[in-house]
């Protein structure tokens, strides 16, 4: 920053952050309370922060609260695992072997387009249980960013650490888990966040469609009972547990890769 | 463990070869026709201008690149794919990052299926032959480009290869850290005794360091002269001053001279100047 020379010092960074969501907190508050109404967008629905806070409150202490988030954290982690397991092989053998890229690619490059949330129809017609479509529209959703990263990841490995590798000794098992695998794993681990966050957006999508459980359900059903602000709690829940599972994955896989951040001076 | 002396085979024997790179259209012969005998324990140097076959020939021994046309023995078996008995070492460092310092070193042992304390325990020790006995816990990246040679010809030395291949080494390190880099690698030479092929474009380098020169003209590369050197051993840095040197400097840069102009891209001892382009940016 050309305009000031040193750097502000962590109080006053604290301080100022802390008056942005307090700013934003009450710009929410008093927009919905005089039920602002700027012709475009109306604020004559939406709860008072005050209000949400309440609402979160009772869920918080009602018996409704853990099966909804149970249910979605289990068909999150199922879905995402599965994802990991089949995005990261796949993508192992894709990005070493010109043969299974010609093989496996062009299937998986016609379906990526496809926004995993376009699949929620077909899935409920597929699969025999509205639990399995919905692990299978997360699943969908975070398998693309983990394969495509995780190819891309391998192919960037440097050919001469391959080479050397040989010289050494290395067959080619052990040069998939000494060199390849450690060389693709920020990429994978990159792609492991993204399809994390992927993989809540799908499933609090495929929720509110078929469901009787679930964060995802619980926003839904809120607003058709009309009851507005548990809208606005389950939403805060989703992003909170959204960016806690993205945080962990980021946190776990920093600790795979020490190497990483050191090299670059991090 | 590792006496004053070590004596390891190493005798190369290359007849007729030559060497297509490249396919289809793109193909052209890298080398044409060599013929080198090369007795274990000799230090050869490769001289000749960038893009000569130099590397390519490197690769060869390496295992890295097959042979298109003739035969390519060391010890009389003939050479197919790469060998820890023939250990590269490249122009920029191939440490793996993810692998501190001694690990990096004791990978070959880990290949070879070493339980871990007899790994460090030799790693350690050739650490301290290259003069980094207190750097086993850094990681590769926080070394100086000097170092992470030293680490990586230590990781290659471990193996105890009867062929020691060096493609431009000390090519990226400054003037000072190259001379201390080669008085470091003449010492290491004296106590493990192994066949060294360095190849170069550097004539004091190759001068310095060699028993024998091998001096290739461009594309195809063909050998054009055999040079053998008896300058004292040890060699100390003076020798770089002394008549007899610079009289082998002029024949030397005479001989490289009927080419000037021609500049060739960079080959690699992988292959296509197309990688050799990314290997020189790296």
């Amino acid at each position: 920053m050309a305009y000031s020379l040193s750097p502000p010092n962590k109080t006053t960074r604290f301080a100022l952050q802390a008056a942005s969501l307090l700013a934003c907190l009450l710009f929410w508050q008093l927009a919905a309370t005089r039920q602002l109404n700027l012709g475009f967008v109306a604020f004559t629905y939406v709860p008072a922060p005050s209000a949400v806070a309440d609402a979160a409150w009772q869920l918080f202490n009602s018996s409704k609260l853990l099966p909804h988030l149970g249910s979605s954290l289990s068909r999150v982690f199922t879905g995402y695992f599965s994802a990991a397991l089949v995005g990261i092989a796949l993508g192992l053998v894709i990005g070493r072997s010109r043969q299974v890229e010609s093989l496996l690619l062009p299937p998986l490059e016609v379906l990526r387009p496809i926004p995993a949330v376009a699949w929620i129809p077909l899935a409920i017609l597929m699969f025999p249980s509205s639990e399995l479509s919905m692990i299978f529209i997360t699943f969908t959703g975070s398998l693309f960013p983990i394969l495509l990263n995780t190819i891309h990841g391998v192919e960037a490995v440097d050919k001469r650490l391959i080479a050397s590798a040989r010289s050494l000794g290395a067959k080619p098992f052990a040069i998939l888990r000494e060199v390849i695998l450690p060389g693709a794993a920020p990429g994978i681990i990159t792609g492991l966040t993204i399809g994390m966050g992927t993989s809540w957006f799908c499933l609090v999508t495929a929720e509110m469609i078929s469901g009787q459980w679930g964060i995802g359900y619980y926003t839904w059903e809120s607003y058709v009972i009309q009851n507005y602000t548990d809208i606005v709690v389950g939403m805060l829940i989703i992003g909170f547990l959204g960016m806690g599972s993205s945080l962990l994955v980021k946190t776990f896989g920093g600790l795979l890769i020490p190497w990483y951040h050191q090299r670059r001076g991090i | 463990m590792m006496s004053a002396t070590e004596q390891f085979a190493g005798n190369i024997s290359i007849r007729h070869l030559s060497i297509h790179l490249g396919r289809d259209r793109d193909s052209f012969e890298a080398v044409h026709d060599l013929n080198v005998e090369v007795s274990a324990g000799e230090f050869i140097c490769i001289l000749g201008p960038s893009g000569c076959g130099k590397s390519t020939l490197l690769g060869a021994l390496a295992g890295h690149l097959p042979p298109s046309v003739g035969d390519l023995r060391v010890d009389g078996a003939s050479v197919d794919g790469p060998s820890p008995e023939r250990g590269m070492v490249f122009q920029h460092h191939t440490l793996f990052p993810w692998r501190r310092v001694i690990d990096n070193v004791s990978f070959g042992l880990k290949m070879r299926g070493l339980n871990k304390k007899e790994r460090h325990q030799q790693a350690l020790e050739i650490l301290r032959l290259v003069g980094l006995g207190n750097f086993e816990s850094h990681w590769p990246s926080q070394l100086s480009g000097g170092m992470q040679q030293r680490v990586e010809i230590a990781r290659v030395l471990i193996n105890r290869p009867r062929l020691l291949l060096m493609d431009e080494p000390f090519g990226a390190l400054d003037a000072q850290c190259r001379m201390d880099m080669q008085q470091l690698l003449l010492d290491i030479w004296t106590r493990i005794h192994t066949t060294v092929v360095f190849v170069t474009h550097d004539i004091d380098e190759a001068l310095f360091l060699a028993d024998r020169i091998l001096v290739m003209s461009p594309r195809p590369g063909r050998i054009i002269e055999d040079l053998h050197l008896d300058f004292a051993r040890p060699r100390q840095p003076d020798l770089v001053t002394s008549p007899e040197f610079m009289r082998l400097k002029r024949y030397c840069l005479e001989l490289l001279r009927h080419d000037e102009g021609r500049t060739l891209p960079r080959l690699s001892p992988l292959g296509m100047p197309k990688g050799a382009e990314q290997f020189a940016s790296l």
